[in-house]
């Protein structure tokens, strides 16, 4: 395989399926909502804008959410985020830990300056959904719910699409040694 | 190799590949930057509305009908995830969008007018729960003598059409909606057509099919006439603003049809292959006339001829043809495996195609060189408003 398409696979990586331990707290969180409409822009007067999100479909585990975050007045802080899938839930980032991409809980929150759209991405930013409560199957919506640094929230839903991002690149990645 | 220097490897080979574009793009072009100007892939046509689009949007170049079987067990709840994503994607891809997960934006970026459209087949309504309500005539159409039908391109529970003028945003448009539909569906048929390529002709132009006819002069007048015959006005709500799709793959005898005579070809139809016009005399948006005479008191137009058979003999027998050609040929043996995927678009399949389609198969000197050897029909729910999903009043 050439490098560049190797470094493509490796950038494609999906945060599902990076390195991290599940260590959730067992609660009993609300399934996915079932509203038959796909998953619609969130309009919100706190001054960010949702748009493209999605969530990635999981039997168990964790998964990850993610869309076009947009502020459309001065810069906007996101310091948690809820969703109807999970009692547990955090912001990611993805940085290079010693050649390999690892995520972190990101410090801060995401913070999104309306000179530029804060796209949360596979191998990029992301909203961590852990301990899922039931599997989340393509064509699922999930409720996303952030809240920002000075207490409004924005809410919007996430529509589950398949992805395999990430994974066969971790394996590829993994068996590449050498 | 390290961990780290794998990475300068890679960092490394990212490098060259940035510089090979640009060196490229010097080379290739010498004179100033292009301006951006308006072009013909740029052009989109609106996906949400009362009705869905690609019926009455004037037929695009290409087109690809794909039914899609529900996978066993399938029950609302999976529809409702099924038409959820496909409702979204199509949104996207008609706009030029890619789909939420995907991350090539340039692949759909000219959708070239692209649309996608709908239709529920019987097992769909089945699997909602809501079999008794799928019209009977879509259940089962009734058997012509003239068919010779193959399941291999028949039936289906879900039709996914795609129409561009360009065949690239086309496949890429079909591949992600098939992805997008895989974890609840299967493809059961797959059927692509052509029709002459975007500005061959001005626009407006009636396309001609594989036989070298015009092909839709007679459709109703877009507008009032266009509407009534194909929209359904009253019923369910999951109906009204739809319409019903009959989906017929016509085999063409295009070898014998070439070497018959000029002067048959025009009284097999009673409509001339040059313009179009009724061998009766007029222009192409002129009616045949029947009782016309020659000299000796003989009709002009054939009471067979395929226009005469088949013209509506009451208004509810009006319908839209938006046909496509196809062309899987030639055979091994140097045949031509041509046609055309009739595709009608009507208020009510009961009394429009089937009155018409009972006629064509009693009598029509065209039946000596088609033959319908596939057959679908589907109903085209209405279309649905931005944050809406096609089928909603269905799954409501
Ligand atoms: C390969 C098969 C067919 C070919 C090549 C064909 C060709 C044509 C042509 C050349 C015309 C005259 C121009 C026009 O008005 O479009 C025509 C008219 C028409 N055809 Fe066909 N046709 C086919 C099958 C069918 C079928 C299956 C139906 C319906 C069951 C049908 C219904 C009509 C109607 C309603 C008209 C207009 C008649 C009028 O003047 O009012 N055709 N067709
Ligand atoms: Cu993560």
């Amino acid at each position: 395989m050439s490098s560049i398409l190797r470094r493509g696979l490796l950038v494609a990586a999906t945060a599902a399926a990076l390195v991290l331990s599940a260590c959730g707290s067992p609660a009993a969180p609300a399934a996915p909502a079932t509203s038959t409409a796909p998953a619609p822009t969130s309009t919100s007067t706190s001054g960010l804008t949702v748009t493209d999100a999605w969530v990635k479909p999981a039997d168990a585990g964790m998964t990850a959410v993610f869309g076009t975050l947009t502020a459309t007045g001065g810069p906007v802080t996101v310091v948690s985020a809820a969703t109807s899938a999970s009692p547990r839930t955090e912001l990611h980032e993805v940085v290079m830990n010693g050649g390999a991409m690892t995520m972190r809980p990101k410090e801060g929150g995401f913070v999104v300056d309306p000179a530029a759209a804060h796209e949360l991405k596979p191998g990029g930013d992301h909203v961590m959904v852990m301990d899922l409560a039931s599997p989340i199957r393509p064509g699922d919506q999930v409720r996303v719910t952030f809240t920002l640094a000075g207490g409004g929230t924005v809410e919007f839903t996430a529509l589950a699409k398949e992805t395999t991002g990430g994974e066969e690149t971790y394996a590829d990645h993994a068996g590449m040694n050498g | 190799m390290t961990a780290v220097a794998r990475r300068a490897v890679l960092l490394g080979g990212a490098a060259v590949a940035a510089g090979g574009v640009v060196a490229g793009a010097v080379a290739l072009t010498p004179g100033p930057p292009p301006v951006a100007v308006p072009v013909p892939g740029a052009e989109t046509v609106a996906f949400h509305g009362a009705h869905q689009a690609g019926i009455t949007t004037p037929a695009q170049a290409h087109a690809v009908f794909t039914a899609l079987d529900l996978r066993r067990g399938s029950g609302p709840d999976d529809v409702a995830r099924l038409l959820r994503m496909l409702t979204d994607d199509a949104a996207r891809l008609t706009s030029g969008r890619p789909p939420l997960e995907a991350s090539d934006p340039e692949l759909p970026a000219l959708p070239s007018r692209l649309t996608v459209t709908f239709g529920f087949g019987p097992g769909l309504f089945d699997a909602v729960g809501r079999g008794g309500e799928c019209p009977a005539v879509l259940r089962e159409l009734p058997a012509f003598a003239t068919d010779r039908l193959d399941p291999r391109w028949s039936g289906g529970d879900l039709l996914v059409q795609v129409c561009s003028d360009d065949p690239m945003p086309l496949s890429y448009a079909l591949r992600r909606l098939v992805r997008s539909a895989r974890s609840v569906a299967t493809v059961r048929w797959t059927q692509r057509g052509f029709g002459p390529a975007r500005g061959s002709e001005p626009a407006g132009t009636t396309p001609r099919n594989l036989m070298g006819q015009r092909d839709g002069t007679a459709n109703p007048a877009p507008g009032a006439e266009l509407d009534d015959a194909v929209w359904v006005r009253e019923g369910p709500d999951w109906l009204r603003g739809g319409s019903m799709l009959v989906l017929r793959r016509i085999r063409m005898e295009l070898d014998t049809w070439d070497d018959f005579g000029r002067e048959g070809k025009h009284m097999a139809v009673a409509r001339r292959l040059d313009t179009g016009a009724p061998v009766t005399g007029g222009g192409e948006f002129d009616e045949v006339d029947p009782r016309m005479v020659d000299g000796r008191g003989i009709p002009i137009a054939i009471g067979g001829a395929h226009v005469l058979r088949a013209t509506a003999r009451d208004p509810a027998e009006r319908m839209l043809r938006r046909g496509y050609s196809f062309d899987d040929g030639p055979t091994a043996d140097g045949l031509p495996d041509a046609g055309l995927l009739f595709a009608a678009y009507q208020a009510d399949a009961a009394r429009a195609f089937v009155p018409v389609q009972q006629r064509l198969a009693e009598s029509d000197v065209m039946n000596q060189w088609i033959t319908h050897v596939g057959s679908a029909t589907f109903v085209i729910p209405p279309g649905c408003a931005p944050g809406g999903m096609i089928g909603e009043a269905l799954l409501g």
